[in-house]
């Protein structure tokens, strides 16, 4: 639950040590640093979820793009059924 | 009257023998007289001012209007502006929303020892800046000093009288089902400019506060539309919602917007997504709300769009009897809900 | 916004409306779990756009909202300690505790600073050593990592003058004492999309299994929602009761790890008191032994008297979703968020001030049978 709002990394700003990773996340124009931790994979131009400044996930595109087309699927599927 | 260009004064601060401000210097004695002396009154000279009464006297004709506001904003500066020029800007504004052309303003300052004199300096430029743009005369005010810990930095307060436009009839019962609901610019700009350097909740961004005078705006629009134009109002702290909600409550009729016409700057949109916080409770500090008739709500829009602080301006909205003494909106997807009266100030979410 | 506006699209709002009403055969209570769905189905006028058969209740999803009124009371005692700065999410600030609130008690004095993220705080702390800056924190499990990584971080700096004042909840044991009553009405759920984020899905499989209750992860836009309840809508109408995963552009079945990781280096199960459902046994977090020096109830040793809940506030009745906001007696009249009776009136994304604050009279009532 929670807020969590999607942003894109625009820049990895140190890598000393993994608890202190950060990155510039831009959400449409406004940027905010934000800890990378819990999202090793992530890199520059990714688009990560945030949540009281910490990434908790990377958007998966292939998912985010299913939810279009699901009723689509789900007629078609019905049709094959009658 | 044209507005003038916004002035760029080559205005260097005086030599002063003291970088800060002391309990001295609002003791009244010679302290006191060098910071005003070799500061506020020059940089704020005019006719009035001059004769350093201790009040301004001048002739009176006509039906005036009178308003006064103090400002206490933290911080003082801000992107694209400080306390000085919105103390300008927010009197004269509340004038024009009276439908009244500012002449005159005091002046007062609360100031806490230990604020620089190059701070104040700045806050007393950003004045000037704000008064000659408004045209607006600054004639009489106060400077007190108090103790460290007893002020934030700096207060001011300005009280303001204007004439007012022999066109203008703004009362809220004037206010009648089908009148358009019409915002002159993007909302929630200046308190997210604000919120950007908020300490604990700050973000990097370009939002820049929207204060600025609207006095000329509102009398060529009232040069035009006179009583076609029921009512105005700035909305401040509180946002659009509070305004709305209050005359909701005065008019007992329902005030019904659109979300998907509401302006709102896409940054200034991410930043509320961001901390979790609603637009149309977020402070405005250079649009002005409308409730025109429906007649003449398109060109009042279309004139609104030909002046420099009208470019985004649009109808939101519309008056009617149903749900009288509530505001309600009509969200992007189709849904309605209610828009409530803030409880309190609105406080960034996590959930 | 991208990965936001596109979830938002009237039209495909109509489409997933269009297919729920035509599916809908039978009246179903379906429960969503987080504060902010259903602050996102009452802001976007949803549940009015839902066929009469659907009924849905709002969840105990609102970590402020189930905050103890004692864990308020901790808060407030240590905001009134000499050089300590309380921080905290701006939530938490108007919550009642027994004498007063966090806002309250800034009012007198006190050094509460409202915070964006737990890692500010650390920041804090490190910028005023001669301060003890206390975080207080709380959430569900979408938050407990940021809160443990402000400890660790905390950890790695050395700070003396950091700790965190930890009321974390979780959700799957709240999820089976809802389910788990004799009065429980609930046909469905829509699970937390961002809890699951981070915890995955693993813990709900059996939930959906003893109790026979399909369960769909669902995420907060408008489309996420419907297209949520259409899933388990559909599971309803045809007799299943699977776990299945609509958020899927965050959530994988086995969750977070790293996320998972740093939670458990910190923090411990533990039993827990919920305002309004009472204790449910290992349904929190609280920070473990190895990390003992930066929780804030060891360090302060608190030891405040359990405090009482308002005996006329319902909240436990609406977070089990069998009543209603509407149906409370003193729902907009002794208990307005101005002064209310209980938490889920004073958080935004409580049952009651979404209702209070966005919701047409002409909301959905319970549908009976």
């Amino acid at each position: 639950m929670c807020l969590a709002i999607p942003g894109k990394i625009i820049e990895i700003i140190n890598q000393l040590d993994d608890t202190f990773r950060d990155g510039k996340v831009s959400f449409g124009g406004i940027n905010k640093q934000v800890n990378l931790r819990m999202v090793p994979e992530a890199n520059v131009g990714d688009y990560v979820l945030v949540h009281v400044g910490v990434a908790i996930s990377v958007v998966d595109e292939e998912e985010a793009q299913k939810v279009f087309s699901y009723l689509k699927e789900m007629g078609e599927v019905d049709e094959l059924k009658s | 009257m044209p507005q003038p260009e916004k002035i760029a004064l080559q205005c260097p601060m005086p030599k002063f023998d003291f970088d800060m401000i002391t309990m001295g210097h609002g003791s009244g004695g010679l302290l006191t007289h060098r910071l005003l002396q070799s500061g506020v009154f020059d940089i704020l000279k005019n006719d009035l001012l001059d004769q350093q009464h201790d009040g301004a006297s001048f002739h009176l004709n006509g039906n005036v209007a009178f308003s006064t506001d103090s400002y206490v904003i933290s911080p003082v500066f801000f992107p694209g502006g400080n306390i000085g020029d919105l103390a300008v800007n927010g009197t004269v504004n509340d004038l024009a929303m009276c439908g009244a052309q500012a002449q005159y303003l005091s002046l007062a300052f609360i100031i806490e020892e230990g604020l620089l004199m190059e701070e104040f300096w700045r806050i007393l430029v950003s004045i000037k800046e704000a008064a000659t743009r408004a045209n607006v005369k600054i004639v009489t005010g106060d400077t007190k000093v108090v103790e460290k810990g007893k002020g934030d930095k700096i207060f001011v307060n300005t009280s303001g009288i204007g004439f007012i436009h022999e066109n203008a009839s703004i009362h809220h019962r004037n206010i009648t089902s089908g009148d358009k609901i019409i915002v002159s610019g993007n909302i929630a700009t200046h308190g997210m400019a604000i919120m950007s350097v908020r300490q604990g909740l700050e973000f990097e961004s370009d939002i820049k506060t929207d204060s600025t005078n609207l006095n000329h705006t509102v009398m060529k629009l009232l040069d035009e539309f006179g009583y076609g134009i029921k009512f105005l109002r700035d909305p401040t702290r509180g946002g659009v919602a509070s305004v709305l909600n209050e005359i909701a409550e005065l008019t007992q009729l329902g005030y019904h917007l659109d979300q998907k016409l509401i302006p709102v700057d896409e940054r200034v949109d991410s930043a509320c997504e961001m901390l979790g916080l609603d637009p149309l409770y977020v402070a405005n500090e250079g649009i002005f709300m409308a409730v025109v008739s429906a007649a003449v709500a398109g060109q009042f829009v279309e004139a609104l769009r030909n002046d420099p602080n009208g470019s985004n301006a649009s109808v939101i909205g519309q008056v009617s009897e149903l749900q009288p003494g509530k505001v309600t909106m009509r969200s992007r997807i189709g849904g309605t809900c209610i828009v409530s009266y803030l409880t309190g100030e609105q406080l960034p979410r996590i959930c | 916004m991208k990965y936001l506006s596109e979830y938002r699209d009237p039209e495909l709002v109509e489409d997933f409306l269009r297919e729920i009403h035509r599916i809908t055969t039978k009246p179903w209570t379906l429960m969503e779990i987080c504060g902010g769905q259903t602050h996102s189905l009452v802001k976007n006028g949803i549940l009015e756009m839902l066929p009469k058969k659907i009924n849905m209740v709002h969840g105990p999803g609102c970590p402020v909202c189930v905050t103890s009124v004692s864990v308020i009371d901790e808060a407030v005692h240590l905001a009134f300690r000499p050089k300590t700065i309380l921080c905290s999410f701006g939530d938490m600030l108007r919550v009642p505790g027994s004498s007063k609130s966090l806002l309250e008690a800034k009012a007198e004095g006190a050094d509460v600073r409202i915070l964006y993220s737990p890692l500010e705080a650390v920041q804090l702390a490190k910028d005023n050593p001669d301060k003890q800056v206390v975080f207080f924190a709380v959430g569900f499990e979408t938050t407990a990592p940021a809160n443990a990584l402000s400890v660790i971080q905390a950890h790695h700096l050395q700070l003396k003058n950091y700790s965190i004042l930890a009321s974390h909840v979780l959700v799957p044991p709240a999820m089976e004492a809802i389910l788990g009553d004799h009065e429980n009405r609930i046909d469905a759920f829509l699970a937390a999309g961002h809890v699951c984020t981070i915890m995955g899905m693993e813990e709900y499989y059996p939930i959906a299994e003893k109790y026979q209750c399909p369960i769909v992860v669902t995420g907060f836009e408008p489309v996420d929602l419907l297209q949520g309840i259409l899933m388990a809508v559909q599971q309803l109408e045809a007799g299943t009761y699977k776990l299945e995963n609509q958020y899927s552009r965050s959530v994988q079945r086995a969750g977070n790890r790293m996320a998972m990781e740093t939670i458990h280096e910190v923090f411990s199960i533990s039993d827990r008191a919920w305002r309004g459902l009472g204790n449910i046994p290992q349904s929190g977090y609280e920070v473990n032994d190895r990390y003992k020096n930066f929780n804030a109830r060891l360090k302060f040793n608190l030891n405040l008297r359990a405090a009482e809940e308002n005996k006329d506030c319902i909240s436990g009745q609406i977070m089990k979703g069998l009543k209603k906001p509407r149906q409370c007696p003193n729902f907009g009249t002794r208990c307005v968020p101005e002064h209310p009776l209980g938490a889920p009136m004073v958080s935004s994304e409580g049952a009651c001030a979404a209702y209070y604050h966005y919701s047409n009279a002409s909301v959905n009532e319970p549908i009976e049978g």
